[in-house]
C-alpha cells in the first residue's frame, strides 16, 4: 500500500515537472505574446495541478492534504483567469497579434 | 523517500530560470508580467515540495495558500492598472 502510494506520488510530481518544462520551452520559443499566454495558461496549470495532486497522494488522508486540494482548486481557477486578464488587457491597449505573413523573410522560409 | 523529492526540487529550481529569460528580455510589458506570474506559480510548487522534504507540511501549506492568493491578486491588479492607463490616452 505504502509502496504503491509512493510510486504514484513520484510519478505525478515528475509528470508535473515535465509539463512545467514544456511550458518553459513554450514561453521562450513561441513568437508572440498571445501564443505565450497559451503556453502558460494551459501547460503550466496542468503541471502545477499534477505536482500538488502528487504531494496530496504522498501525504495520505490528513488536514494538510485537504488544504493541498483546496490550493489545487484555487490554482486551477486563478491561473487561466490571470492569463486571460493579461491577454484582454493587451488586446484592449492595442497590441497586435502575430501573423506569419508579417515576417519579412517568410517567403524564403516556406 | 525524501531523495526523489530533493532531485525534483533541484530540477524545478532550474526550470524557474526559464521564464526569467522572458522577464529580462521580453519585448512588451505584458510579456514581463506573464513571466513574473509564471515564476510565482513555480515558486508556489517549490514551497510545497520543500515542505514535503522537511516533513512540516502543516506549516508550509498555509504559506502556499497565502502565496497563491497574493500572486493572483498581484497579476490582476497590475492588469487593471495597465488597462486604465492605456485607455486614458
Amino acid at each position: 500500500m505504502t509502496n504503491l502510494q509512493d510510486i504514484v506520488a513520484v510519478t505525478m510530481v515528475s509528470a508535473g515537472a515535465f509539463f512545467m518544462f514544456i511550458g518553459g520551452i513554450g514561453i521562450i520559443r513561441l513568437p508572440d505574446f498571445f501564443a505565450r499566454t497559451h503556453a502558460i495558461g494551459k501547460s503550466d496549470t496542468l503541471g502545477i495541478m499534477l505536482v500538488l495532486g502528487g504531494l496530496a497522494v504522498h501525504l495520505g488522508f490528513s488536514l494538510s492534504s485537504v488544504k493541498l486540494v483546496i490550493a489545487l482548486l484555487f490554482v486551477a481557477l486563478a491561473n487561466p483567469t490571470a492569463s486571460h486578464a493579461l491577454a484582454k488587457s493587451a488586446i484592449t491597449s492595442g497590441l497586435k497579434p502575430w501573423f506569419r505573413a508579417d515576417e519579412p523573410d517568410s517567403e524564403e522560409q516556406t | 523517500m525524501t531523495t526523489p523529492f530533493t532531485i525534483l526540487a533541484v530540477i524545478l529550481t532550474i526550470i524557474i530560470f526559464i521564464p526569467l529569460y522572458r522577464v529580462v528580455k521580453g519585448p512588451t510589458l505584458w510579456d514581463r508580467m506573464l513571466g513574473a506570474g509564471a515564476i510565482g506559480s513555480k515558486t508556489l510548487v517549490l514551497i510545497c515540495i520543500i515542505g514535503t522534504i522537511y516533513g512540516r507540511m502543516d506549516m508550509f501549506i498555509d504559506i502556499t495558500l497565502a502565496y497563491a492568493a497574493l500572486n493572483f491578486i498581484g497579476v490582476i491588479a497590475i492588469t487593471r492598472y495597465l488597462e486604465k492607463m492605456r485607455l486614458k490616452k
